[in-house]
């Protein structure tokens, strides 16, 4: 059982060796890959100079999804049974992984998302205004899919290797996380969600803030009601 | 003020439409428009043309569709067109910007064989 971990990562020097570090302190057998997604600061680097992680540099920023987009395509052209996704930014705990592999191993879902909004808990704690659009989201996305996920935005996922060969081919690049929901929904893939804990980050500041909050808003709805209005995408599933 | 030429703008409709025609070819046939993108352009162009030899046309256009006013027809087709050739812009840029979202993620994952291939290689 080979086992991918996708880092995507933008501008991302002060945490990367940090993720990278407490992946390898798992001591898991899974390998890591970084996509540095054009980073204009030492990311590259930093991450190759480790030696623990494989990194992809691409040569033109093209956005979280296009970064692990590429990650699927790595991981399938590798013949990887399973990749998760983990954010270069810190806000991801590596212990909890096992979490979301376990439903994949046990062949119970096709896609686990780890979600902060499970189970009512101190850990995660975000802006009033933010929790709001995370509702929004719950809601469309649940009456879309007519299955409730309750953290759509999550970035901490797994996927089976069904879902990789899919999604190497068919990954939303602009809002990937939302969008993505109902995309392997829509076109048969299992989706589970277990809950996880997540940090703050740590260092930098979140791509999305202020009045660009509401239009990330708008931008996410439109992109899910289109995505819903598509028709399914005709896929070969290997088993 | 009552002998007032409408001949004139005809003149100039006709003139500015074989005009504009004649660019569009130009740019195609230079390469500087490949000939896909240059259908709604030459399209228009003509019926630009048509629109300014047959003036009774825009009559019987806004008649047709109940406008009181015929040169609002003609903005309409203008506003139209241009819609029409703006939105395939889009078509076109979103076209571009997947494949080159494909060609970026490819070069990436080459670069990174290479790599390991020179490593490979440095070893033995």
């Amino acid at each position: 059982m080979q086992i991918l971990i996708i880092v995507p990562a933008y501008n991302e020097e002060k945490n990367i060796i940090k993720v990278i570090e407490s992946l390898k302190e798992q001591n898991h057998f899974w390998d890591i890959l970084v996509i540095n997604d054009c980073s204009e600061d030492d990311t590259s680097n930093v991450a190759n100079s480790f030696g623990k992680a494989e990194v992809i540099d691409l040569c033109s920023n093209i956005g979280i999804g296009g970064a692990v987009q590429t990650g699927f395509k790595y991981a399938q052209k590798h013949n990887y049974d399973v990749s998760v996704q983990f954010d270069g930014d810190g806000q991801h705990i590596a212990s909890e992984i096992p979490k979301l592999l376990k439903p994949i191993l046990e062949k119970e879902s096709d896609v686990v998302v780890g979600s902060r909004f499970l189970i009512k808990h101190e850990g995660y704690k975000s802006t009033s205004y933010r929790r709001f659009g995370i509702k929004i989201f719950q809601v469309i996305n649940s009456i879309l899919i007519r299955k409730k996920i309750t953290d759509n935005t999550s970035g901490f996922r797994a996927y089976n290797k069904n879902a990789i060969e899919f999604l190497s081919k068919n990954y939303p690049a602009d809002y990937p996380e939302p969008e993505s929901i109902i995309i392997l929904a829509k076109n048969g893939f299992s989706i589970k969600e277990v809950h996880t804990e997540m940090k703050r980050r740590e260092e930098g500041k979140s791509s999305i803030s202020g009045i660009k909050n509401f239009v990330y808003m708008v931008n996410v709805l439109l992109a899910i009601l289109m995505n819903s209005i598509r028709q399914k995408i005709k896929i070969k599933k290997s088993i | 003020m009552n002998n007032f030429n409408t001949d004139k703008i005809q003149y100039f409709a006709i003139a500015g439409s074989i005009v504009f025609l004649l660019f569009v070819i130009l740019l195609v046939r230079n390469k500087k428009i490949k000939e896909e993108y240059s259908v709604l352009w030459l399209f228009f162009g003509i019926v630009f043309l048509i629109i300014s030899l047959w003036r009774d046309l825009l009559l019987l256009i806004s008649s047709f569709i109940g406008i009181a006013y015929p040169p609002i027809a003609f903005i309409l087709i203008l506003i139209f067109s241009i819609f029409l050739i703006l939105i395939q812009y889009s078509v076109i840029i979103s076209n571009l910007k997947e494949k080159n979202k494909n060609l970026v993620q490819r070069l990436g994952l080459l670069e990174h064989e290479i790599k390991k291939l020179e490593d490979k290689t440095d070893k033995q």
